[in-house]
């Protein structure tokens, strides 16, 4: 069984689109064997909107806890304030209270109080969903805004992906990965065994896919890249080929830019089922074939794989 | 000090694009100092079409708790007041997990034994320059590896200027959640750039709602007009947003940015343009403000 | 020597759960596999860290040595620091996997399990202290 995850490290290459077509392409090509999905990116989780999801299960997602001051115990010492290291406790008129969208919930403030006025209260950060959908189970989340622990809630969803691809007759788990390459990416890479990167000719796409492959070499994973929007700029394109080339990373195709993609958004489908003889779905295909190359060589063995 | 902030929620709706086409123009046209702030630390991009000359740097670090072995009694406060599990007692001592650590401090402060000391680790860098037009931009960098992106966020944030800007535009990361918040907290006004397709259209309204919980003004930019058909304009009129410019779809724009070529560079009267979105979000703010 | 297994059931005789950290249920059992027990996991919604948080606590319970399918970076420098062995194993029932650690046929981890140098989502918070 692989893990398979989509990063771009900058924003809007395209990870969704092809992560949905993907599902799609797999869906078609083993039937019997679905695979699991897993929308990584839970701030902004758009992939549930290609994928006719039928929700079978949604769970509350406890991010983590926030500190409440007791008005009638406190006695104004500023104790908390003093130590509060994230300005989460703001003095008005000389009373002392918590910023809830500051507080990190660490509890410093709390085992400090001399006076045992501060409780710690735990927070609904979001929810998060088991679905059906024609391409395999697919296990999706929505992170309520402005919350902290986005990458927890990642860990989570996989966690439970991972369980049920130990139980199931799935053989990949495809993960839509966010964009960045900070906490919620290094939660989505964590177990995964082939990354893609997907780029775009852009001077923007090329400095950032430098830094998610920097982020990726913290792993023990197969990184794989290929272009979206390939035509767009094609010296920029160029640029990327000789940048893969030197770091000895395969570009498995290259996409060129196609509005079939943003109709097929508009219709809730993959472009590779919306329209299947676009540009798009061609290349699409192209590069998954060439990817499902990639991925039964790296896929765990039943012996545990040791890491480097 | 005025500051705008520039958000989105969905990545790759023309953030960048839009905070340095607003920078460009007010610093064309005014004598005083416009600065941008480019808080999307895990994949900073303004520097790239302003081609700044980074004068200054500074480090950016987390402290992480350190136990000296001879002085722990295996007492275990640490490991109960820590909240995340990153300090624990194996074979009567305590044992730190960094990855885990947030750095509140708690431990360190509960030990009864001052045991613990802690340790900076650097995480990220911020650097500082001047760019084309004049145009003051500061960013900052997560070192590739490290999960914390809001320290690096924050410490861009609170890095004084011995220059005095009259205008602070703030380039903010994708998403909706604390690295979002922490770059756009306390600003005068939010604009949201998104797209007319599904993913803009449910973003946007992440996004929106952050803007709600802290309690900023917000206005639309629709970039890309001619993508898709999402009803942007639609769920803006219902929730009462101003959309304060559309950027049609063009192959030129899409082509010059690419070659890292700034809107203004590719299109000049975009200057205008953005001048006069300042002036309205000005007087959208000089109305609240009044009586 | 007492073995601890993870476990989705805490059934000695069906089959047990990869997952370290996060599992439903741990069965602990002495060397001569008559007195199973049966021990929730009190990591099992931890905030994060939970690897850390289950080695603390089976440290607690005595246990020289587990059984699991995937060790994180973490947990697997927690186990190493406690001094307990930490067993590779990828199916059977808890009862056979003690069995086989008995009679040397089952693997110790060498390391942690192919995962995030920097753990699994145990930082989701905003922050690190700043000076």
């Amino acid at each position: 069984m692989t893990q398979l995850v989509v990063l771009s490290g900058k924003g809007g290459t395209g990870k969704t689109n092809l992560s949905a077509a993907f599902s799609h392409l797999y869906q078609q090509k083993y039937p019997g064997h679905l695979a699991l999905l897993v929308d990584a990116d839970v701030d902004a989780a758009n992939l549930a909107l290609l994928l006719e999801a039928e929700e079978l299960s949604k769970e509350a997602f406890i991010g983590g806890a926030i500190a409440r001051i007791d008005p009638d115990l406190c006695t104004d010492c500023g104790r908390c304030q003093e130590v509060c290291r994230f300005d989460a406790v703001i003095s008005r008129e000389e009373k002392f209270c918590i910023d809830p969208i500051a507080c990190e919930g660490c509890a410093a403030c709390l085992y400090q109080c001399p006076e045992n006025a501060i409780a710690l209260q735990k927070q609904q950060a979001g929810e998060w969903y088991i679905s059906e959908t024609p391409y395999g189970k697919f296990f999706h989340a929505h992170l309520y805004p402005a919350q902290e622990n986005s990458g927890k809630l990642v860990a989570l969803i996989k966690s439970r992906a991972q369980e049920e691809l130990e139980n199931s007759s799935a053989d990949l788990m495809l993960v839509d990965g966010p964009p960045g390459i900070g906490c919620p990416v290094i939660s989505a890479v964590s177990g995964a065994n082939v990354v893609l990167v997907v780029t775009e000719p852009t001077l923007a796409g090329l400095h950032d896919l430098g830094r998610v492959l920097e982020t990726t070499t913290h792993f023990d994973v197969q990184v794989e890249v290929c272009i979206n929007k390939s035509d767009l700029y094609p010296e920029g394109a160029q640029q990327i080929r000789k940048y893969c080339q030197e770091k000895g990373i395969d570009i498995l195709g290259e996409i060129p830019f196609d509005l079939a993609i943003p109709r097929a958004m508009n219709q809730g489908q993959p472009v590779t089922k919306f329209d299947p003889q676009s540009q798009s779905s061609i290349a699409i295909k192209g590069i998954w074939e060439r990817l499902m190359t990639v991925v039964e060589k790296h896929s765990t063995e039943k012996e545990l794989i040791q890491v480097k | 000090m005025r500051r705008i902030a520039v958000a989105s929620g969905k990545g790759g709706t023309g953030k960048t694009t839009v905070a340095v086409a607003l920078a460009e123009s007010l610093s064309q046209d005014s004598e005083q100092i416009v600065l941008i702030s480019d808080c999307d630390v895990e994949a900073p991009n303004v520097h790239l079409y302003l081609d700044p000359d980074f004068e200054q740097s500074k480090a950016v670090h987390v402290l992480i708790p350190q136990v000296d072995e001879d002085i722990c009694t295996g007492c275990g406060i640490c490991s109960e007041v820590c909240q995340y599990n990153a300090i624990i007692l194996l074979k009567d001592r305590a044992m730190v997990f960094p990855s885990l650590c947030h750095g509140c401090g708690s431990c360190t402060l509960n030990c009864p034994e001052n045991a613990i000391r802690e340790i900076p680790n650097q995480i990220g860098i911020l650097e500082r320059g001047i760019g084309n037009g004049n145009i003051y931009l500061r960013h900052g960098l997560l070192n590739p590896g490290e999960p914390l992106t809001v320290p690096v966020i924050a410490a861009l944030r609170k890095w004084n200027d011995e220059f005095s800007a009259r205008i602070e535009i703030i380039d903010s990361p994708p998403g909706a959640s604390c690295p979002v918040v922490e770059a756009i907290r306390r600003v005068d006004f939010l604009l949201l750039v998104t797209e007319p397709t599904p993913f803009g259209l449910h973003d946007l309204k992440q996004a929106h709602q952050v803007a709600n919980e802290l309690g900023i003004r917000t206005g639309v930019i629709i970039n890309r007009d001619g993508l898709g058909e999402a009803d942007i304009q639609g769920y803006c009129l219902d929730n009462h947003i101003p959309v304060l410019m559309t950027i049609p779809l063009d192959r030129n724009i899409g082509a010059g940015l690419a070659r890292g070529d700034t809107l203004l560079e590719i299109y000049p009267e975009y200057g205008d343009k953005f001048r006069a979105l300042y002036e309205k979000v000005d007087q959208m703010l000089e109305e609240a403000v009044g009586p | 020597m007492k073995y601890a297994i993870s476990s989705s059931t805490g059934n000695p005789d069906t089959e047990f759960s990869a997952r370290f950290g996060r599992c439903t249920y741990f069965l602990i059992v002495d060397e001569g596999l008559d007195n199973w027990e049966k021990i929730s996991n009190p990591a099992q919604n931890a905030q994060g860290g939970a690897g850390t948080q289950v080695v603390q606590y089976l440290a607690e319970q005595g246990v020289d040595a587990v059984i699991s399918g995937r060790y994180g970076p973490n947990a697997y420098d927690a186990l190493d620091a406690a001094g307990m062995k930490a067993y590779l194993a990828d199916s059977g029932t808890p009862r056979q996997l003690v069995n086989q650690a008995q009679s040397g046929s089952l693997r110790l981890a060498a390391g942690p399990t192919g995962e995030a140098m920097h753990g699994q989502g145990g930082r989701g918070g905003r922050g690190g202290g700043r000076q």
